[in-house]
């Protein structure tokens, strides 16, 4: 594949969106949109509903609180059982705040490398980094890339696509 | 930048003005908080705080290398005031940290906007002072370098952790909010690390930025992810904010001690907790923005939004008041009845006063939209709640131990100067902390601060 795909640079935030969802409806499907802060409905507009995210949260979350209720029962009953003032050894009650900490603790770290390792970060190579202009997408640029491995992509006909719809400029992604 | 298209003129109809200053575009806010961290000189009132503050860190370290070499004897805690100042600024500090995780987190869930330009240096203040607040409990203990035995872990003496126990939570809600508040402020920062790392003009800058930044690209993939996550951080630090301070206070609600032993504490000491944390806002915001010439981001509709906060807050201390007050009348109980006796009026009354006077008295003078239009005031005003607050803790954790059940057993409590040079030292470490923050990263959140600024370009198209 001689490029990585072709990139269209847009001066405002709207007329990114608008150009996502046209490049969406006009059947291409691996494109990115890239932006300097987050854009509502932007990543509904390429096709992307689910983050993936929660699921994860969730299952973290579950996992942190059994472990903490599991841990002060078994300190406390199995590993190191004493009794003090003739409170039976598994006194559930006291375990709530240990379990509710573990709970947020684990689920928050879930946060972190959920959102990393399904975004693949840390990632210290990639092409759209090449166009030279894209230093402005963290900035105060907006840009939409269709990528060529898309089924729909073609050189020229994705080239006449992305200069209708008024970009500031398109230029070839390098791999 | 000459022809963008986003040149807002912000006529936001609100009394207290807008949240951000009009004329502001995208580059505009990138190039005034990035400026500060990437191309612009340090100012010289930099060198001048960050150098007293380093000053100040090495006493904090000549205490603490003291303290090690000839153990807590040094400090004026013994039988019955075995807490002390430790615990008092324990307490206090960890306070402070809950302002910071209440803006970034509650206000992210309750969509209050004006919380983005004091989202990122609250959330710095929050680690900073849980640092300084982590310190304690191990300086307190009598051998510091075993501090690890509070953890649970496999060990040949064949013992585990009591998890009835309150000191034994405060070691899992401590290490989870130190945490979890780092977690928040660094995924708070990718994104802006990746824009100094896009602007920054020398390369040594673009590899360290670059490497913070992981690779980050404003995908709208990632974005949408990256707000997920955000989210759900905020939806989980705020039950733990409460949670934090709530099992602070059973430190002392669950012990038997007169004076500690009531239900008011948790609600009492999370009021207090955001109140002092607000008056520390107040405090590291009103020069900042002064220094740093941010009064665009930072704007009276900011300060007066806190000094509402604190107001607030503090009418929920002042209750806390009232109803220890009350029921130590209404417990019947002699014990509990002179314990409030004796706070108001015992060796210890003067402070007691004080911290009515600078918790409630004072602030009162917030009702006036003359007070709270006015920087040097809320600025004193700051300083008088956080002295208030401290006075607090120091009368909650003194006088309830002074004097107890048997008066054969009472004492006096006086800090000796390792005490005091401990303290100061750590308000010292926070200082600094927080000098090498405002010069090494950026201080406010630039893409939320667009994001702000597209809303309310948005919104003027509609209208």
């Amino acid at each position: 594949m001689a490029v990585y795909g072709l990139m269209a640079e847009f001066e405002d935030p709207r007329a990114l969106l608008h150009a996502a969802q046209l490049a969406y409806d006009s059947g291409y499907r691996k494109l990115d949109a890239y932006s300097p802060m987050p854009i509502h409905g932007l990543a509904e507009a390429i096709g992307f509903t689910r983050t993936g995210v929660s699921p994860i949260v969730l299952a973290a979350g579950v996992t942190g609180g059994i472990s903490g209720f599991t841990l002060c029962w078994w300190m406390a009953a199995v590993a190191y059982p004493h009794i003090v003032a003739g409170r039976p050894l598994n006194s559930w009650p006291m375990w709530i705040p240990i379990t509710f900490e573990l709970t947020v603790l684990f689920a928050a770290l879930s946060c972190l490398l959920g959102m990393l390792g399904l975004n693949r970060l840390p990632q210290p190579y990639h092409p759209v980094f090449n166009v030279p202009e894209f230093a402005r997408a963290s900035q105060d640029r907006f840009f939409l890339c269709i990528e060529a491995t898309d089924p729909v992509f073609d050189a020229e006909g994705t080239l006449l696509f992305l200069e209708s719809l008024h970009p500031a400029s398109v230029a070839e992604v390098e791999p | 930048m000459k022809g963008d298209p986003v040149e807002t003129q912000l006529t936001v109809q609100d009394p207290d003005g807008p949240v951000v200053a009009p004329g502001h575009t995208y580059e505009s806010v990138t190039e005034r908080i990035g400026s500060i961290v990437i191309s612009l000189r340090t100012p010289r009132q930099w060198w001048i705080g960050a150098g007293i503050a380093f000053l100040v860190v090495n006493m904090l370290m000549t205490a603490i290398a003291w303290l090690f070499w000839r153990g807590v004897g040094i400090w004026g805690i013994n039988v019955p005031v075995a807490w002390g100042f430790a615990i008092v600024n324990f307490v206090w500090w960890i306070g402070i940290g809950h302002a910071g995780t209440l803006i970034s987190a509650i206000l992210l869930l309750l969509k209050q906007d004006w919380r983005t330009s004091i989202n990122r240096f609250a959330e710095a203040m929050t680690l900073f002072a849980v640092a300084c607040a982590g310190m304690f409990p191990i300086l307190h203990l009598g051998r510091p370098q075993v501090f690890y035995w509070l953890f649970p872990y496999p060990n040949t003496m064949g013992i585990w952790p009591q998890p009835r126990s309150p000191l034994v939570w405060d070691v899992f809600a401590v290490s989870t909010y130190g945490t979890v508040s780092l977690i928040f402020w660094y995924i708070g920062l990718i994104p802006d690390v990746a824009s100094l790392r896009d602007r920054a003009p020398q390369m040594w800058k673009k590899r360290i930025f670059g490497l913070m930044a992981m690779g980050w690209r404003g995908s709208a993939k990632h974005w949408a992810r990256y707000e997920m996550a955000y989210l759900l951080l905020g939806g989980l630090a705020t039950p733990l904010v409460v949670s934090v301070h709530t099992v602070v206070s059973f430190d002392f609600a669950v012990s038997m001690i007169p004076g500690w032993h009531t239900t008011i504490f948790p609600p009492y000491f999370v009021a207090g907790a955001i109140y002092s944390g607000f008056a520390m806002t107040l405090t590291l915001a009103i020069p900042l923005r002064k220094f740093y010439h941010l009064e665009d981001f930072i704007t009276m509709h900011h300060l007066q939004n806190m000094a509402k906060v604190m107001l607030a807050t503090g009418m929920i201390v002042a209750y806390g008041y009232m109803m220890e007050a009350f029921f130590s009348y209404f417990s019947a109980d002699k014990f509990e009845t002179f314990m409030f006796k004796n706070r108001t009026t015992g060796p210890y009354g003067p402070f007691y006063g004080l911290l009515i006077l600078f918790n409630i008295l004072i602030p009162q003078s917030l009702w006036s939209k003359r007070v709270r239009s006015s920087i040097p005031a809320l600025f004193i005003l700051s300083l008088v709640v956080n002295t208030g607050m401290w006075l607090e803790r120091f009368v909650i954790v003194i006088t309830s131990l002074h004097r107890d059940f048997l008066p054969s057993s009472w004492g006096i409590y006086y800090p000796t100067k390792w005490d005091i040079m401990t303290y100061i030292g750590t308000l010292g470490f926070f200082s600094f902390a927080f000098y090498l923050f405002i010069r090494l990263l950026p201080a406010i959140s630039m893409f939320e601060m667009r994001d702000l600024i597209d809303k309310k370009a948005g919104k003027q198209l509609v209208h």
